[in-house]
């Protein structure tokens, strides 16, 4: 157990500085920072001082070590505009994302969940029919066009502004773009868990705990559900991902002060020590949850454990 | 004896949805099974045995309906709450049918529990109890293991244990040792006749294989299409069988060939190997790998139109040594020689001149058929790629259809309206298209019914005769191999046991592990075997 978990570890480092090399060399590529920054019309000379203030006129290779040298040191450089550094900007808004993320998961994992419970245990009813249809609404809505339905309908019907705050002014304040956020990735928990339980129930151990007299509600809540809640597990790994993308617009939507908008205000304005921070972290944050979601798989399903599949 | 029988079943009818191909799963069954007795239900698949199974448990699929009759278990319908307490059931697989997530002495203690049994500690002495009463080594360390770390034959001792906790009354066994290999089969069916003996108990014993029947049945019913054909003591029903279906099924368990008279000169060899070995890596760390032998210095030689069987139980490397005869795998070792044309240095990348002399049936007809081709175009386009012509491949395609015995109309039908039995022909069509001198059969006769499993091997010898193509046949069962072999080597992890003319390993074999083998096949005394006339000696 011990080996995996280090062995996991190891690799999950591998993939951060996989990571951070690719975004470091990608946002060179994408076009000239100093002439983003520089003043449409400016003489070259100015450009060339612009570089010069950046340490853009550098070898890349020089570049790439000293960035690399300064991360290990706590160093992740400065904004352009601000002149705070990077991490700063980035803590000042994490509570307020993490605030609307994690009460989106919260909501997707637990009403989808639920809903895909139901489904499949009042399977082919009419419960069952509109629950999936529902869910396919939920996970085919683009978020930026429900975004905009909710905020216009809190206008139009209660009079309020749903959005904006980043705090927990009021309950409807971050219930809105949190659903918002979370609809889609609930959708898919719904279905995923609908058909993740159908399919455990009508595997050949469940009739055989029947046979053996094991009572109904017992063959659910200590077979069918924890079997069936392997699957689901890796799914929420994966649902993180989309949480996370679908921040950075929801957050727009609602104007939603976090690092969603953080995010593209840097990209407008190529404040690249800003964004390089932003993508380690979202990278920093999917790799663990990658891990904690392996750990837990290893922990669900004894057959995992072999050592083969580390 | 008591007047009682342990289960009844009167006029029993269970329905099928509409639109099936007939009306009923099961059709007007009565049968008793009286204390200590054990009823044999025998069909082919379809015949309604399982379900009849099913609906004396109560776990009829929710499509099926019980139209008419009752089943009485000692004399009263059944209570579901008698169901693992007073009946207890075994399936055909096994592993499937445990927890995968729960550890097995905690499934086992749960059956205890639900049941009645208090106290942590006496249901887990119990549980221990119970797993060395089924004979299984370490009851200790089986008590901790999850089912994916336990055998086949050591999961269903698992599951035998669980039926047996309570003694009791009725025995329901649903091909219980089909999935398992020979061997393990045989002290399986040991152990519950034991059992069941000692105990007392009724034996309902679902099966397709009449070998397993003549080792284990006191009564036999013999079900076709939902219709109890034949019913009657198991030596009666297997040497003087009434019904002509029941006729049928005997005379097509497979039967030893006869005897060949030994060629003064015989043909030669159009494939040899010579000290084949192959190994898998594992990785069980990140830089860490380890080897695992799959096929050790493995050589045969397989001749002109002859047939060599490589016998083994799973896990022996017969598929692994198949794909390394077939060039898919790279081997580490070995020399092959193919039409005698050394291939050895060509990896797994053999010209397709070669290939084209090579050709491979295998175990599934249903997933080896692409569902959306119709199957004469499938047979054709095996004739295409080696280099026919359209027209050609057409007209070699129907021909080919009509000599594995399907109809030149069948040409533009798809893979889904053909039954298995048909669907492996086609498949031997599809390898024949290429005019092969080497055919492949992989377990190409597992997955069939008996009565078909007959029909496809008389077709394969008679294909052999008329076309003259050699056959390597890989099969797990000795008796298929016995029917159709010349040669026969037998393997074990990896390593040939022995190797020889068929006669010679069936009737003088040398080594102890052929021994068990040829010792473990079902029905050795040969009561179904030796109706009508048993050919060579049996």
């Amino acid at each position: 157990m011990a080996r995996i978990v280090t062995l996991k570890i190891l690799r999950a480092v591998i993939t951060l500085l996989i990571a951070v090399s690719l975004v470091f060399f990608f946002i060179r590529l994408s076009g000239d920072p100093a002439l983003a920054l520089a003043p449409p019309d400016a003489p070259p000379a100015v450009v060339e001082e612009y570089r010069t203030r950046l340490g853009l006129d550098q070898p890349l290779l020089t570049q790439y070590l000293r960035y690399i040298g300064g991360m290990f040191q706590g160093d992740f450089g400065y904004s352009i505009h601000t002149g705070r550094s990077a991490q700063s900007l980035f803590f000042e808004r994490l509570p307020a994302t993490l605030l609307l993320g994690l009460t989106a998961l919260a909501i997707a994992l637990g009403l989808g969940v639920t809903l895909g419970l139901i489904a499949a245990l009042r399977h082919n009813s009419i419960i069952d029919r509109f629950v999936m249809g529902f869910s396919v609404f939920a996970f085919a809505m683009p978020n930026f066009f429900f975004g905009l339905l909710v905020v216009l309908s809190g206008a139009l019907f209660f009079g309020v502004f749903f959005g904006g705050s980043g705090a927990t002014r009021s309950f409807g304040q971050l219930l809105a773009p949190a659903a918002t956020l979370g609809l889609a990735a609930m959708g898919s928990f719904a279905r995923f868990t609908r058909s993740s339980l159908l399919e455990t129930l009508n595997k050949p151990f469940m009739t055989a705990l029947a046979v053996r007299g094991v009572p109904p509600r017992r063959r659910l809540l200590r077979h069918a559900i924890p079997n069936a809640a392997i699957p689901v597990v890796t799914m929420l790994g994966l649902s993180l991902g989309g949480i996370v993308a679908g921040a950075v617009v929801t957050e727009q939507v609602f104007s939603w002060p976090g690092i969603g908008r953080l995010l593209i205000r840097s990209v407008e304005t190529r404040d690249i020590a800003v964004l390089q921070f932003i993508v380690l972290m979202v990278a920093l944050t999917m790799t663990v949850t990658n891990l904690l979601v392996d750990l837990v798989y290893v922990i669900l399903d004894p057959r995992m454990r072999g050592g083969q599949n580390g | 004896m008591s007047d009682t029988p342990i289960l009844r079943l009167s006029d029993v009818s269970i329905s099928l949805p509409t639109g099936s191909d007939r009306t009923h799963a099961v059709r007007n069954l009565s049968l008793r099974i009286a204390p200590g007795q054990c009823l044999c239900l025998v069909g082919e698949s379809g015949s309604g045995k399982s379900v009849t199974g099913q609906a004396v448990l109560g776990v009829l699929p929710p499509a099926l309906r019980q139209t008419s009759g009752s089943i009485a278990f000692r004399g009263a319908p059944l209570d579901t709450r008698q169901r693992g307490r007073e009946i207890g059931t075994i399936f055909q697989e096994p592993t499937a049918s445990l927890d995968p997530i729960m550890r097995i002495g905690d499934q086992l203690e749960e059956v205890l529990m639900v049941h009645g049994v208090r106290g942590r500690r006496a249901r887990r002495a119990r549980a221990l109890e119970l797993l060395d009463a089924v004979k299984l080594p370490e009851p200790e360390r089986i008590h901790r293991a999850y089912p994916h770390e336990v055998s086949g034959g050591q999961a269903q001792r698992v599951v035998i244990a669980m039926a047996l906790a309570f003694d009791p009354m009725l025995l329901i066994a649903d091909e219980p040792t089909t999935a398992l290999d020979v061997t393990t089969q045989a002290e399986i069916l040991r152990l519950l006749r034991e059992l069941q003996t000692a105990r007392g108990s009724g034996l309902l014993f679902i099966t397709h294989d009449l070998g397993v029947v003549a080792d284990i049945a006191d009564h036999v019913v013999v079900m076709q299409h939902g219709n109890a054909v034949e019913e009657g003591p198991v030596e009666r029903v297997l040497s003087a069988p009434a019904h002509p279906y029941t006729r049928k099924l005997v005379a097509a368990l497979p039967r030893r060939r006869a005897a060949q008279p030994p060629p003064s000169l015989r043909p030669d060899p159009v494939l040899e190997a010579e000290g084949v070995s192959l190994t898998y890596r594992g990785t069980t760390g990140l830089f860490r790998r380890t080897e695992i032998a799959a096929v050790q210095d493995v050589s045969l030689t397989l001749r002109r139109g002859e047939t060599h069987g490589i016998v083994g139980e799973s896990g022996s490397g017969k598929s692994s040594l198949v794909r390394c005869l077939l060039h898919l795998e790279q081997r580490k070792s070995g020399r092959i020689r193919i039409m005698g044309q050394d291939t050895t240095d060509w990896g797994t990348g053999l010209p397709r001149s070669i290939r084209q002399r090579l050709q491979i049936v295998l175990q599934d007809p249903y997933t080896a058929l692409n569902p959306r081709q119709r199957i004469g175009d499938a047979v054709a386009e095996a004739a295409r790629i080696h280099g026919a012509s359209a027209d050609q491949a057409r007209d070699r395609a129907r021909t080919l259809l009509e000599r594995v015995g399907l109809s030149a109309q069948s040409y533009t039908r798809f893979p889904h309206e053909f039954s298995g039995g048909q669907r492996q022909r086609i498949c031997i069509a599809r390898a024949l298209a290429t005019e092969p001198e080497i055919l492949i059969a992989d377990e190409a006769v597992s997955a069939l019914d008996v009565s078909i499993q007959a029909q496809i091997l008389a077709l394969f010898r008679e294909l052999q005769e008329r076309l003259g193509f050699a056959m390597l046949f890989v099969t797990h069962d000795l008796r298929v191999a016995s029917a159709i072999c010349d040669d026969i080597t037998v393997l074990r992890a990896g390593q040939v046991v022995e190797q020889g003319p068929m006669d010679q390993i069936f009737d003088a074999p040398r080594d102890p592990y052929t021994r068990a083998l040829l010792d473990a096949v079902p029905d050795k005394a040969g009561r179904a075997g030796n109706f009508p006339a048993a050919s060579g000696e049996g």
